[in-house]
């Protein structure tokens, strides 16, 4: 017997719990004198008001969307991967390495080798925390947030020492070739009025692909079924013959594949060389877009869609409300972590009351009517 | 690298290890209460913002203080209200109290001083001053003339601020408040076994709260020491995951008090080395700067693989209470 409708679970509750999450930024806004109204209009009109705005909206959209996705697979066999952060940074390396040094011919086979090499860099990276997690149980939300650490450092060293050119100061890669350059908004959606500058590029359809493939894997397939089961209960899982440290090692691999897989929007489709701290926070952000989009692919893209336009209308924001702080973004990135995420509760003890209540009272209506 | 030198290094690995020192054994009173608390270095963050804010406006340290412990008990009674009252995931609750502090801290002090984020330099009253010992030199000229013991007690032991000394005393209170009190024994049960407790007839959910209050009286010390005595203001981000190698010495210690002060020194250490020298010559090979960095991150993962001893948590640890099943 479910406490309440499927429909309040999935929409209604993550809908109130960002809703709560924006008064309360927006209330921090108010707070520090400036109007949240105002405030609200310029970001969505830096995110949404251009294709210039657009065009920024969906680059971002593009790196949570994978980060989420990480965030939301681990998620279903009840895994935190809080190592997003780093799984990209060393997905990066892979991107740079395969196409510094090969010659490819076009950017398709490039893609190709992108996608291979950013997916398992950032799956091996995940392999010793899931390996400490599955065979010693050491916890692997501390293991990955380590790797985050040793991943940075790993990644200044290498820039600085072995990849920086030769005679620049700047800790960055040379410059990928002109044949591996993905093409940009402006190549395949010209038409829909995006100019040279817009960042997003083919990598999107990358993005959208894996939605699609992680809906297959998690909801049409034996893997998928294994994951789910022993994210809802290990002991049952083991019970039924599903082997933990097998799926546990899996399901890492492929979120921290997932994650890795972000480094080719900026690494090869934006930046076209591998610069020092290009995640940006993007591993961060997977986790409350997998939060808020309920670890389902269509809710991973929704969610990613709202944070895309939060960090391109906060850059907005900034010159248009000096006194606005960029790092407002960031206030409202953990609130929207802390309302659909530790908070949960909060909002759904109310509405499962409400719901219950709703539903006495029908039952009560219906046992009343036929005696009539 | 003569003698002084040594104690030089020894002394900053001191300085740098206190504030490591102060969120350690915060992150065990909540821990071994049966509270993950991945947000200390959120709490930092907030403490060291709130307490340099407060010292330059007030001009007297004390206040910005007791300003830091204030903000960062609120962010610890917001983690108690998430992963206590409404039962939320603790490592949520910690993830988004450390981007809730790195956010407002830049918002509100944009708004407040208009320096990018930062606060004013802090000068005078307003910082914590060195405590120089009776008997000790203070100037390195004068130290340098001394012999070797006066030069412990002048470089090494004299000369920090209050708040080095006052994180050494806690350490030796900690202990004998885990061990040797009654306090101490149910907060160690309650992250063993909460259910035991409550069929004692003792408060698990009060028990957890004052666990997690002290470790946000104990971060608001971290970050009050980070932006007043060590540095001079508030930086954004100036927290630099300190809050995670905290954490990685409290593994690392095994949850015990007097293993979290030789752990942290230890970490103090890799720091102190790794500020003093960029690269380490090692006969042909040179050990890199981010190495230094990296090393107490490493060390954590080469403990967690078994490879040195075993690291077991409490054992309800990360676990909500629910009174009824």
């Amino acid at each position: 017997m479910d406490k309440m409708p499927k429909w309040a679970d999935v929409i209604l509750i993550p809908l109130i719990s960002v809703l709560l999450a924006l008064v309360v930024s927006g209330l921090v806004v108010a707070i520090i004198g400036e109007s949240p109204w105002q405030a609200m209009q310029v970001m969505v009109r830096g995110a949404f008001g251009s294709a210039y705005g657009w065009g920024y909206t969906l680059y971002y959209a593009t790196n949570f969307i994978f980060t989420g996705l990480a965030v939301a697979v681990a998620f279903h066999a009840r895994l935190f991967n809080i190592g997003g952060e780093g799984q990209a940074a060393i997905g990066g390396l892979g991107v740079a390495i395969i196409l510094l040094n090969v010659a490819w011919p076009h950017w398709t086979v490039a893609l190709v080798a992108a996608i291979v090499f950013s997916a398992a860099f950032g799956a091996a990276w995940a392999a010793v925390p899931a390996y400490l997690q599955a065979k010693r149980g050491s916890h692997i939300v501390i293991t990955t947030i380590m790797f985050n650490y040793i991943a940075s450092a790993l990644l200044v060293y290498l820039l600085v020492n072995v990849l920086r050119v030769e005679g620049s100061m700047a800790p960055e890669s040379a410059r990928f070739s002109e044949a591996v350059h993905l093409p940009a908004a402006a190549d395949f959606a010209g038409f829909l009025g995006f100019g040279g500058s817009a960042p997003l590029n083919f990598t999107f359809f990358i993005a959208l692909l894996a939605c699609v493939g992680v809906w297959l894997l998690i909801w049409r397939t034996r893997l998928g079924y294994e994951i789910r089961s022993f994210g809802h209960s290990e002991t049952a899982a083991v019970y039924a013959g599903i082997n933990p440290v097998k799926i546990t090692m899996i399901t890492m691999l492929i979120s921290g594949g997932l994650a890795g897989m972000m480094a080719i929007n900026v690494v090869m489709g934006e930046a076209e060389r591998l610069v020092l701290d290009f995640v940006e926070g993007a591993g961060f952000v997977g986790i409350a877009v997998a939060l808020m989009g309920r670890s389902h692919p269509v809710g991973v893209v929704l969610a990613a869609l709202l944070f895309g336009a939060l960090y391109q209308g906060g850059a907005e924001l900034q010159f248009e409300m000096p006194a606005i702080s960029r790092e407002m973004v960031v206030v409202i990135q953990a609130l929207v972590i802390l309302f659909t995420g530790a908070l949960d509760n909060m909002v759904r003890m109310p509405m499962q009351a409400f719901f219950l209540s709703l539903r006495r009272r029908r039952e009560a209506q219906a046992q009343n009517s036929p005696a009539e | 690298m003569d003698f002084l030198t040594i104690l030089q290094i020894l002394d900053s690995s001191l300085r740098l290890a206190t504030p490591l020192l102060l969120a350690c054994l915060a992150g065990l009173y909540s821990e071994r209460a049966g509270v993950f608390d991945i947000g200390l270095e959120g709490k930092i963050l907030a403490a060291a913002f709130f307490s340099a804010a407060v010292a330059f406006t007030s001009g007297s340290v004390w206040i910005g203080l007791l300003a830091g412990i204030v903000a960062s008990m609120a962010l610890s009674g917001l983690h108690g209200l998430a992963s206590i009252t409404f039962r939320g995931n603790q490592l949520i609750s910690g993830v988004a109290i450390n981007f809730l502090a790195a956010g407002l801290t830049v918002v509100i002090a944009q708004t407040w001083f208009q320096q990018g984020g930062r606060t004013p330099q802090l000068a005078g009253a307003a910082r914590f001053d060195n405590i120089v010992l009776p008997g000790a030199e203070s100037r390195i000229r004068d130290i340098a003339q001394q012999g070797p013991l006066g030069q412990i007690y002048s470089e090494l032991i004299s000369g920090h601020s209050i708040i080095v000394y006052l994180a050494l005393l806690i350490v030796p209170l900690t202990w004998w408040v885990l061990y040797r009190t009654r306090f101490g024994l149910r907060l160690r049960a309650v992250g063993e076994n909460p259910a035991a407790v409550d069929t004692a007839g003792v408060s698990v959910v009060g028990l957890r709260f004052a666990a997690v209050l002290i470790a946000g009286v104990l971060c608001g010390l971290a970050g009050a020491y980070l932006a007043t005595a060590l540095n001079a203001g508030f930086v954004k981000d100036m927290s630099a995951g300190r809050g995670f190698i905290a954490l990685a010495a409290l593994i690392f210690a095994k949850w015990r008090p007097w293993y979290a002060l030789s752990a942290c020194l230890l970490f103090g250490f890799f720091d102190a080395v790794g500020n003093r020298y960029q690269n380490i010559q090692l006969g042909d090979f040179v050990v890199p700067v981010q190495f230094m960095q990296a090393l107490p991150y490493i060390l954590v993962v080469i403990v967690l693989a078994g490879l040195v001893g075993k690291a077991i948590p409490p054992r309800a640890g990360g676990e909500p209470y629910v009174k009824e099943r």
